[in-house]
């Protein structure tokens, strides 16, 4: 059997920086298989980027374990997790964290470099990923240009120059209006369908509704862990009640 | 599907077999596929109502079809139909009820309802998914009649978590 994509064993998190230390994630286990895509729900507060932060070594756990492929990586230093990272992960932030001082098109082709992409690789992936968020005329622009939409996408494609292993993103749909949501929602089918590992927190319903299974947490734990079954076939009106 | 029959014989009178190619023209792929016989029962309906009126008409080999129109009466309820504003979505749901009332009895908890609906609500979400990729673009009343679907699952699913919130 192969190694799951990611794994934490009762991972907590504890923020003791205020007078009352908060308990933001509270002993989660969760083991992704590659290939799967997982959406990760729940309110605000529950300890969903929390949670997502630290799979990606973003954020220090408290106690508890992460492992990557095979790697432990809960232990790595700053420095080896960056390099694990950069191999491994694919990160989308709420807030996207594009570099202002690239285009768009080095933004995107960089993490491809860095994951050791030769140059010509990382031009074709990147061409690809910003036609297919419809973005290929803003490749010579700043982000600092963009509409937070835009900057969205943009931030997506970043995330998957590298062909990560696991792409993981913090409501990566939030500023999308419908029709570059349906973008996005293709371009997601796309690589999951060619194998692209996901665990993507997400309170947009057709993003979820991709997923083959859903977290939910509360509170700082799992309370529901499951797949999503698809069941009905046919016509849009066999599915959808004509009242 | 009344109303909707009437106001296709209100464009043209048609016999029945009409009537089903033009529903599944007119929705393409958003209307249940509508069956002969179920729209056979509602013109005899229509027709003792005085809203439709058949006519027969000769056929050279065949027995005789009958053509329905629609009456002046008909008119007038396919105005007032049109004229009243459309009941939204009822939130007082099936869901609900047993949201509030099953803890009280013992008999489920309000989180594992909660979690197993919000699966149920993704399940329905993906098949709509799957759906729209499936339904040619430009079957646009199809399209629009998914994506209304998708906005009212999406409200369904925040409401959940707002039940989730307060009642957990
Ligand atoms: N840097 C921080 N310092 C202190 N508390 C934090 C910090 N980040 C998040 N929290 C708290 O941790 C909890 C979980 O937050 P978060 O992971 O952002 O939840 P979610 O993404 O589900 O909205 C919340 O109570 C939040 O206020
Ligand atoms: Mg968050």
């Amino acid at each position: 059997m192969s190694d799951p994509a990611l794994k934490a064993v009762n991972l907590v998190k504890v923020y003791s920086g205020g007078a009352v230390p908060v308990h933001a994630v509270r002993g989660v286990d969760l083991q992704v298989e590659p290939g799967e895509f997982v959406a990760v729900m729940g309110p605000s507060g529950s300890g969903k980027s929390t949670l997502v932060h630290m799979l990606g070594g973003l954020d220090t756990r408290t106690s508890g374990e992460i492992w990557v492929g095979g790697t432990r990586a809960d232990t790595l230093s700053e420095s080896a997790w960056a390099l694990l990272r950069r191999k491994k992960i694919g990160f989308v932030f709420q807030f996207f964290n594009l570099v202002a001082s690239m285009t768009v098109a080095d933004n995107v082709e960089l993490p491809a470099l860095l994951g050791g992409a030769s140059p010509r690789e990382a031009r074709e992936r990147r061409e690809h990923l910003l036609g297919a968020l419809n973005l290929t005329d803003r490749a010579d622009a700043s982000p600092a240009r963009l509409s937070g939409g835009e900057q969205q996408r943009v931030a997506l494609a970043r995330a998957l120059a590298n062909k990560p292993s696991v792409l993981l993103a913090d409501e990566p749909t939030g500023n999308l209006d419908s029709r570059n949501t349906r973008d996005v929602l293709r371009l997601l089918g796309e690589v999951h369908r060619d194998g692209q590992t996901i665990v993507m927190v997400t309170h947009d319903a057709r993003v979820a509704g991709l997923a083959d299974r859903v977290v939910a947490l509360f509170d700082g734990e799992v309370v529901d862990d499951g797949r999503i079954t698809r069941r009905r076939t046919g016509t849009a009106g066999a599915v959808i009640d004509l009242r | 599907m009344r109303l909707h029959l009437l106001a296709l014989l209100a464009k043209e009178p048609a016999h029945g077999y009409e009537l089903k190619q033009a529903l599944e023209q007119t929705f393409g792929g958003a209307y249940p596929s509508p069956n002969i016989g179920q729209i056979y029962v509602t013109l005899g309906r229509l027709e003792k109502d005085g809203l439709v009126r058949a006519v027969d008409v000769e056929q050279s080999n065949r027995p005789n079809k009958k053509v329905y129109y629609c009456t002046a009466k008909g008119r007038d309820v396919l105005t007032l139909w049109a004229d009243e504003p459309t009941e939204g979505p009822r939130v007082r749901d099936e869901f609900f009820m047993k949201l509030v009332l099953a803890p009280l009895t013992g008999i489920a908890d309000r989180m594992a309802l909660i979690n197993r609906q919000r699966r149920h609500y993704l399940s329905l979400m993906g098949d709509l998914n799957d759906l729209q990729a499936r339904t040619a673009p430009d079957d646009r009343v199809a399209l629009l009649l998914i994506e209304g679907a998708m906005l009212h699952l999406q409200a369904d699913l925040d409401w959940l978590e707002r039940c989730q919130e307060d009642l957990a």
